[in-house]
């Protein structure tokens, strides 16, 4: 079975700034995560993968049908933007019955799966209001149900959760958990290391248009090295940090090398975080002391 | 969350899209009540001032009413136009059109909601016009033939400036720069026929004011309601709105799948 998708070399650029340069990714299944900083190409490598835009060279496919297909692409993706893409003048019900009919279904039909969706992303309160009068949250949460009128094999997910509040957000989790368990790959962008870490089976970070580090959270913070003995001083104060294997011999040996001068500091065994992965891999860091143990 | 398998839809056909899209701003329109006032009141607003406000000092004998109507049916026409630019605008910036052009359907199709939304809310605008004018006394002498030909080519006029104000909708940068842009459609019938005779202006802009797209039509509408000499004006008007729309329809094909949310 092809993979769900596949990009080859994609290129891009807006006038002299490239956006995305060479960029290859492969995604199985599941839930994968783009995780980048803000200008790193991520929307741009969804537009280009939506075929709203297209690539100044390179190939993509999804699910085997190559980007070039526009019309046969567009029957396996749905795409949830940053901004809620929602018609504030028309309920929810109605926002989702446009969308039914849209794809081909009929008046009834559309109906029908409109309010199974009301039913599963529990809207039944908010049906009969029209969009303008719902909360932030909540008209993203029509937003996301309006990309599932029709069960994509991909759905594409552009920093879904950007503005909500943290309720909203564990709710719209809750959702796209529940979606890629029915089998639909999701391909999420974010900027926010939590929301990766939360739901992503693999994380692909993007910077500078290209994919400069790919894996599960726990690869990633592998990649980087492994734990890290902090010494502070009784104030807290982070004096010197030492990298090490972690085991018992290496901590011993990372200690043993330190000099008498070292004698009052407290001590504290750190794991990095993917935080200090993504630091460390985008070059956006947090500057600090590393010493070689 | 459900776990039904949905068939993959093929997605509905040009025509059927069309349909859908015109419901959705039909809709739009309907559920808008700022904006449908604004369609109703403006025609009554304009229609009182210029008769009772300007008419006098124009023509003491109030026989201005029956030059101006058709005047004011176009200003009305463009005014109510000018919205479509905003709600294109809209469509495009929340990512509505970006949601449509990934859907399996011809998207363009949604600016035919639009387009058609906004003749069907300017002819009822034209109707209120038409209206609160023969109220005041304005007494129109056209025959049914007359009467089609007028509201036929009020109609194109209406088709072309909404293409237009479409075009302009899609590419300026937020709804209010929509607006902003709209305003020198706007402007035009200021400096036409419509409210004075170009007889009258000096003759750098006479020149400007007898041969700009506006006066034609007027012309031709007042000539079709209330018999004034039509000339060759029927004829220039129509090529004018149909140039227009051939011209918007181009700029929107080539613009439309360029542009994006962000």
């Amino acid at each position: 079975m092809a993979s769900a998708i596949e990009v080859d070399a994609l290129r891009k650029s807006y006038g002299s700034a490239v956006v995305l340069s060479d960029l290859t990714l492969t995604v199985p299944s599941g839930i994968y995560s783009l995780l980048g900083p803000n200008g790193a190409g991520k929307t741009t490598l969804v537009n280009i993968l939506t075929t709203l835009v297209k690539p100044d060279g390179g190939t993509a496919s999804i699910c085997g049908v190559p980007l070039t297909d526009r019309r046969c692409v567009r029957q396996q993706i749905s795409v949830t933007g940053q901004f809620a893409a929602v018609d504030a003048l028309l309920t929810p019900a109605e926002n989702l019955v446009l969308i039914g009919r849209l794809l081909g279904m009929s008046a009834r039909r559309a109906r029908g799966r409109a309010d199974e969706l009301i039913d599963s992303f529990d809207l039944s309160a908010s049906a009969g209001k029209l969009v303008r009068d719902l909360s932030g949250g909540t008209a993203r949460r029509v937003d996301l149900a309006m990309s599932l009128v029709q069960q994509p094999k991909v759905l594409f997910l552009d920093e879904p959760t950007t503005g909500l509040d943290p309720t909203s957000r564990r709710r719209l989790w809750a959702d796209i958990r529940a979606l890629a368990r029915t089998g639909t790959t999701v391909l999420l962008t974010t900027q926010y290391l939590e929301e990766a870490e939360a739901l992503a089976d693999r994380i692909g970070v993007l910077a500078q248009g290209r994919i400069v580090a790919e894996g599960t959270a726990a690869e990633l913070t592998a990649r980087i090295g492994g734990e890290e003995l902090v010494l502070t001083t009784g104030d807290g104060e982070v004096v010197r940090t030492l990298t090490t294997d972690g085991t018992a011999g290496g901590v011993a040996a990372a200690l043993a090398q330190l000099g008498s001068d070292a004698a009052g500091l407290h001590v504290e065994l750190r794991r990095p975080t993917l935080e200090d992965a993504f630091a460390s891999l985008t070059g956006s860091g947090i500057d600090r002391e590393k010493v070689a143990a | 969350m459900t776990t039904l398998t949905i068939p993959s839809g093929r997605g509905a056909s040009p025509l059927g899209a069309a349909r859908i899209f015109v419901e959705r701003s039909l809709r739009q329109n309907l559920r808008d009540g700022e904006a449908m006032l604004m369609a109703i009141l403006l025609p009554v607003i304009l229609m009182l001032t210029f008769t009772y406000v300007f008419g006098g000092a124009i023509a003491s004998d109030g026989s201005y009413l029956t030059y101006v109507v058709p005047g004011i049916i176009l200003l009305c026409a463009g005014f109510g136009a000018s919205g479509v630019a905003v709600s294109v605008n809209r469509d495009l910036t929340t990512g509505a059109i970006n949601r449509f052009r990934t859907l399996p359907i011809v998207s363009p199709t949604v600016l035919v909601g639009h387009v058609v939304a906004s003749l069907v809310r300017n002819l009822l605008a034209t109707g209120i016009v038409i209206g609160v004018g023969v109220a005041l006394g304005f007494r129109p002498t056209a025959n049914p033939v007359e009467w089609v030909l007028a509201l036929g080519l009020v109609a194109l006029y209406i088709l072309a400036i909404t293409a237009l104000f479409a075009f302009i909708g899609l590419v300026a940068g937020s709804p209010e720069s929509a607006n902003g842009y709209g305003f020198l459609l706007l402007f035009l019938p200021y400096v036409s026929s419509a409210f004075v005779p170009v007889e009258t202006m000096p003759g750098w802009l006479r020149g400007f004011a007898e041969h700009q797209p506006i006066t034609p039509i007027i012309e031709t509408v007042r000539g079709l309601l209330t018999g004034t000499e039509l000339g060759s004006a029927g004829p220039v008007g129509v090529a004018w709105c149909v140039g227009a729309v051939v011209i918007a329809a181009v700029l929107v094909g080539v613009t439309f799948s360029r542009r994006t949310a962000r």
